[in-house]
């Protein structure tokens, strides 16, 4: 009940902040230029529309994450809001899982709309076999799971430090984390044990977010696009993987807004 | 029973960059506040009036020492569903309006529709912005921001009300609505804990009060216990003074001030007033005013805490 009080109001919060707008109104724009970008090519109108159209949400979802995400917790200690709010019966937990629900809540909203944008360009397109438009859903629900996890780094960042260097640190993480198979691979081609260990302890440690992008070694944007199928399997291992690491980030921001004075 | 009972609350911050030093906000505080009581905290900016307020409300944790709320230790979360706090120079989420403000703190006190749309509406109608009630925060004035945080801090009922500064940055009107808050929860048996500087508020408010410098308790008690000071003195207010005996009477008193046509005298002891009075009278001037001049707060403030406000930790 109070976590989902926490949550609305949270919700309410973003709805109410014109970076959103600006965030979906330029995906959408992204999305409905892939009609004129399809005409480039020759009979792939459809894979074209798939394959920017489900990047602008991964990218503008990204973003949305991140830039929402980061003044989450601190914009309430900036602006002193949360005095207030923590002398009433709430756990500090509860504070920090609502907002996190919150912006997920915000996330799924966006996510929808950006989806039906693509799937309404693809309409428009015409010709396009209604089996296609279900191919589009475990891409999209993979997208969405990754910006889970997105916003809950962005929100341990949002526990200690400024907007600025929360918003350095969360994309430098994301852009690591997409590029994590490299480090393994260098892990077992360095000589040097030490180096190896570390690299593979890193490997390990970082969020990897090439599990939802690549799917049995395929793109899932890809694999979208050319309306192949996906194994559920697979696609079970990577919603436990993302779930398990966004409860530890989630566990961590709470360790360190449970221990915070408010000066 | 002490409804509030505090015990050799300590806090120090560390500041500095490099080397952190540890500095004493509040020490050794010891304090009790009483069912019913409007208990005022007072002192000087710095003195440690915030920091012992968010210690008890749990916004900080106490370097040594304990405090009790109804019984209950501070980071009790089920005794916060009986008590209402209101920050220093508040700020709400200034994309809500007043109603959706406290129907969102409502919730998370548990009240439900439609008790929930009926207080919410009778809370505006008490703290008057019943007219305010769907404009975002964020057009509101200071004033209006410290009537709603005066809002949500009752909107539970609350047996015990934390007011940080309840009254600053209000213009007279508001001061009054304030004041008139304060004396209503008082009526119902509320026990009101408020800091404030501004000291006739506090004289016209408390059943006690408490004063803090530089972190330390400096007195505690009733203000009629605190204020003994040993100036005994009346002032008298005459008119129609002729310029030859404004002199004499000058010689008979410890100050003078003429304020338009009337002048001011200070006696300090009986003796003196019957000798100016009956100058005074015998020589045609005629009697205004003879009172008796009570030390009031703001000169045991000035007197007793004035001295030595530098390097007073923050607060």
């Amino acid at each position: 009940m109070r976590i989902l009080a926490i949550a609305g109001n949270t919700f309410r919060e973003n709805i109410r902040d014109k970076i959103l707008y600006n965030l979906i109104l330029f995906a959408l724009i992204m999305i409905l230029s892939s009609i004129a970008l399809g005409q480039l090519t020759l009979g792939l109108e459809a894979k074209m529309i798939i394959d920017l159209g489900l990047t602008s949400v991964s990218v503008f979802g990204t973003l949305i994450a991140v830039f929402i995400g980061i003044s989450l917790v601190y914009k309430e200690m900036e602006k002193r809001t949360v005095y207030a709010l923590l002398a009433k019966p709430v756990h500090r937990w509860e504070f920090i899982v609502g907002k996190y629900l919150g912006l997920l809540f915000t996330l799924l909203v966006n996510v929808v709309i950006m989806t039906v944008g693509v799937a309404l360009t693809l309409l428009y397109q015409g010709g396009t076999e209604p089996a296609t438009f279900l191919r589009l859903l475990p891409a999209v629900y993979l997208i969405y799971v990754s910006l889970a996890l997105t916003t809950a780094l962005a929100l341990v960042f949002s526990t200690f430090s400024t907007p600025a260097l929360s918003a350095l640190f969360t994309l430098f993480l994301w852009v690591i984390g997409h590029f994590n198979a490299d480090l393994l691979q260098f892990a077992t081609l360095t000589k040097s044990t030490t180096v190896g260990w570390i690299a593979k302890s890193l490997y390990y440690a970082l969020p990897n977010f090439s599990n939802f992008t690549t799917l049995d070694s395929r793109n899932i944007i890809q694999s979208a696009a050319h309306s192949q199928a996906v194994d559920a399997g697979a696609v079970l291992w990577v919603t436990a993987y993302g779930l398990l690491y966004c409860a530890g980030l989630v566990a961590v921001a709470i360790m360190v807004f449970s221990r915070r004075d408010f000066k | 029973m002490a409804i509030i009972e505090i015990r050799n609350l300590t806090k120090d911050f560390r500041v500095g960059f490099w080397k952190k030093r540890p500095v004493r906000a509040l020490d050794n505080l010891s304090l009790d506040v009483r069912r019913g009581d409007v208990f005022g905290f007072l002192g000087p900016n710095g003195a440690g009036k915030t920091t012992t307020l968010k210690l008890l409300m749990g916004l900080l944790r106490a370097t040594s020492g304990s405090a009790h709320i109804l019984g209950e230790p501070v980071d009790s979360v089920a005794m916060r569903r009986r008590i209402g706090y209101l920050p220093e120079n508040p700020y709400f989420y200034d994309y809500l309006t007043p109603e959706e403000l406290l129907t969102y703190v409502g919730r998370l006190f548990g009240i439900r529709q439609p008790a929930l749309g009926k207080k919410v509406r009778s809370l505006l109608e008490r703290v008057g912005l019943a007219e305010a009630g769907g404009l975002q925060l964020r057009k509101f004035s200071k004033g209006m921001i410290q009537r709603i945080g005066v809002a949500q801090a009752i909107i539970n009922d609350p047996e015990v009300v934390f007011l940080d500064e309840p009254m600053s940055g209000l213009d007279p009107l508001g001061r009054r609505e304030v004041r008139d808050v304060i004396v209503s929860m008082k009526d119902q048996g509320v026990t009101v804990f408020f800091s404030s500087h501004i000291l006739p508020d506090v004289e016209a408010l408390c059943d006690r009060v408490a004063i803090l410098r530089k972190g330390r308790l400096q007195a505690v008690g009733a203000l009629e216990e605190i204020l003994t000071m040993k100036i005994e003195a009346h002032e008298i207010i005459l008119t129609r003074v002729r310029p030859e005996d404004t002199d004499r009477l000058r010689s008979m008193c410890e100050t003078l001030s003429t304020i338009g046509d009337r002048l001011h005298l200070r006696a300090s002891s009986s003796r003196q007033v019957q000798q100016i009075l009956a100058h005074a009278l015998a020589n045609d001037a005629e009697l205004i005013s003879v009172n008796p001049v009570r030390p009031s707060l703001e000169d045991y403030f000035l007197h007793e805490v004035g001295a030595g406000q530098d390097g007073a930790p923050r607060e």
